[in-house]
């Protein structure tokens, strides 16, 4: 027997029962598509997600300022730490495994209007060390970013986001030209890009001695982030506390006052956010499973319900010579006919529907290029034939035990 | 070609404690030469359908021996059975049992189907069966746009289509009006001439009277076997 006979034996069977067919193979349609939507759904959450960290370097430590609340060394409670440059020049040199470090100050505002000449805009200053663009993961497109020594002579100096170029300048090269800020002038030496969310390609960097300088001939810094050399919690556990011991012997507050300084982890943050999403995605192949074997239990049932109405064929079948083999191959190959070119119906649906969305999705920090994999399709369709066969074989055995003497009877 | 020697069957009616056997076939021994048409009687309940079943490898039997064309039935495996049905045994039903979603010349093609016989080659031995029973101008019409008569000789068509030893009908004209039926005894007094050997199962005397012999059931024992008259030529057989 071969399978094209075979085949043209189940699409006449099939084609007997349309709307039954079409029910059936609606349903396992339904459960693979829901399926590889829903993949790739938690697909774009996921890149969204991994998306918005791309914007600050993951392995880093952002250090600020708090408010103690524990009394120390004779100092009361609630007193404010204010970091400087000596917590900078501290932490770069006795904290081990501190790759790139800077330390961020702001003037009065942080944003501020900038003008060159008629044209003006509000953009936010940052003031800081060489090493920011590392941190914040500016890409600089022309000139470069700031140096070691803008720092040491406090040059007027400027680094400018793409975003605040067409508003300054216009069609105008904005390097070397000045830019005024706060009635200060500086001399744009380079433009970066930046791939987080719009707003950094917005920002305006400046020496942080410059900005010191002008404001006051402060000290003070706003906050200190460093990169660390190991990407692991350990590592980052480790240089917290290092941290924490080494500022609390500058400041003079308890080590185990934990308001007396904020650090924010951004690797916790991440592989917080990130096991979330492994959930997420654990839970997506469930529901997506659920549904998918919910469309085959669907195709078990109606091949049961159709070999039990079919009982006189299947006995007429057997009577003019079809060997039990031969009933189970035609009741299998049905239903896997039917969960095959509806799955693949389905998946084809899904896929155009990623497709389209990816097209069309608006920019956003939340969802992005959704999109499944080719070796989860391939995965997602041999579950698929598994899964046809194995929703046959009931009914399959259930048709080759038929008796045709009682199938035969005539009422 | 059937040899049937003290063939038992019974079969087991309720459950449990009140489970009870119903003897069938009782001892029953016949016999049916190859080329003859055979007819068997009996009233309703008489085990006539059992025996055929039985003949047709569609049922099994107790105790006996039944041998047909030379080779013993007894412990039969499914699709040895199957097999043998395919190539030994055509059946005509009396509710023809036509599939209703393939056209007659399809239908008439299925017993070749499992031989594994290309469709092609199919197709063409099915038209010719049809050819033989008249109907070949009705070869694409499905079972449905039939007359009663007609489904009926398509049937016969399919039983003959994989050249079977012998032809078993049941009750073939027990859903046609008389004239058809007569029509449908004549096809099959018509094939047995050109050499099939036809048993066919009736209550109708008539019909039976169409045959070369009958053989009378009553109670799943052989009461009575007769050699009928219109054939003079075919000896009486002892049983």
């Amino acid at each position: 027997m071969n399978f094209v006979d075979s085949l043209q034996e189940v699409v006449d069977t099939l084609r007997s029962h349309p709307l039954r067919t079409m029910l059936t193979a609606l349903s396992v349609a339904w459960g693979i598509f829901m399926l590889v939507i829903l993949l790739a759904a938690g697909d774009g959450i996921s890149k969204g997600v991994t998306h918005s960290f791309r914007d600050d370097a993951v392995n880093s430590l952002w250090v600020y300022g708090g408010q103690t609340q524990k009394p120390h060394g004779g100092h009361p409670v609630n007193r404010k730490i204010t970091l400087t440059n000596d917590d900078y020049h501290l932490l770069s040199r006795d904290v081990p495994g501190v790759e790139h470090i800077t330390s961020r100050f702001y003037f009065q505002f942080r944003t501020m209007t900038i003008s060159h000449g008629n044209r003006r805009g509000a953009f936010d200053i940052r003031a800081c060390h060489p090493d920011h663009k590392f941190l914040e993961k500016s890409i600089i497109k022309r000139g470069r970013f700031l140096n070691d020594l803008d720092i040491r002579e406090a040059r007027k100096v400027a680094v400018i986001g793409v975003a605040v170029v067409e508003p300054l300048f216009g069609q105008e090269d904005p390097m070397g030209k000045t830019i005024v800020l706060a009635g200060t002038h500086y001399t744009v030496v380079g433009i970066f890009d930046d791939d987080g969310r719009s707003s950094e390609q917005r920002k305006i960097y400046v020496p942080i001695s410059t900005a010191q300088l002008l404001s006051g001939a402060t000290s003070d810094v706003k906050q200190i982030m460093f990169t660390l050399d190991e990407k692991h919690q350990e590592r980052s556990d480790a240089v917290k506390a290092a941290v924490r011991e080494i500022l609390a012997g500058h400041h003079n507050f308890s080590s185990q006052d934990k308001s007396a300084l904020r650090i924010r982890d951004n690797l916790e943050t991440y592989a917080r956010v990130t096991s979330v999403f492994s959930g997420v995605r654990f839970f997506v192949w469930l529901v997506g499973l659920g549904t998918m074997a919910a469309g085959l239990l669907g195709v078990s049932n109606i091949m049961l319900i159709s070999v039990k109405e079919r009982t006189k064929e299947i006995g007429l079948r057997k009577a003019l010579g079809a060997t039990p083999r031969s009933i189970i191959r035609l009741v299998v190959e049905e239903a896997l006919l039917i969960t095959g070119i509806s799955g693949l119906v389905g998946l084809g649906a899904a896929m155009g529907l990623v497709h389209f969305v990816r097209e069309h999705l608006p920019v956003n920090d939340y969802f992005r290029e959704p999109a499944v994999d080719l070796g989860t399709v391939l995965g997602a369709t041999l579950v698929l034939v598994i899964a046809g066969v194995l929703s046959g074989l009931v009914p399959a055995y259930r048709a080759a035990q038929v008796n045709p003497v009682v199938a035969l009877r005539d009422e | 070609m059937i040899q049937l020697d003290n063939v038992n069957k019974s079969y087991c009616m309720g459950k449990g404690e009140d489970a009870s056997r119903l003897h069938v076939l009782k001892d029953v021994t016949m016999r049916v030469d190859a080329g003859e048409m055979v007819s068997i009687m009996g009233s309703s309940g008489s085990g006539k359908s059992t025996l055929l079943n039985v003949l047709g490898l569609l049922d099994s039997y107790d105790s006996g021996e039944y041998t047909l064309a030379g080779e013993s039935m007894s412990e039969l495996s499914p699709t040895r059975a199957a097999s043998l049905r395919n190539r030994h045994i055509g059946f005509v039903f009396q509710s023809f049992n036509l599939l209703p979603f393939k056209t007659a010349v399809e239908n008439v093609a299925l017993p070749l189907y499992y031989q594994g016989i290309p469709r092609k080659k199919r197709l063409r031995v099915a038209l010719e069966n049809l050819e033989h029973v008249g109907l070949l101008p009705w070869a694409s019409h499905r079972p449905t746009q039939l007359s009663g008569g007609q489904q009926q000789r398509v049937a016969i068509a399919r039983a003959l289509a994989a050249k079977p030893s012998m032809l078993l009908a049941d009750e073939p004209t027990g859903a046609l009006d008389t004239e058809t039926s007569y029509q449908v005894m004549e096809l099959l007094t018509g094939l047995n001439r050109e050499g099939l050997t036809v048993v066919v199962v009736t209550h109708e005397s008539d019909i039976a009277a169409m045959t070369q012999r009958t053989v009378r059931l009553r109670d799943g024992k052989v009461v009575e076997a007769t050699t009928n008259a219109q054939d003079p030529l075919v000896p009486a057989v002892t049983l």
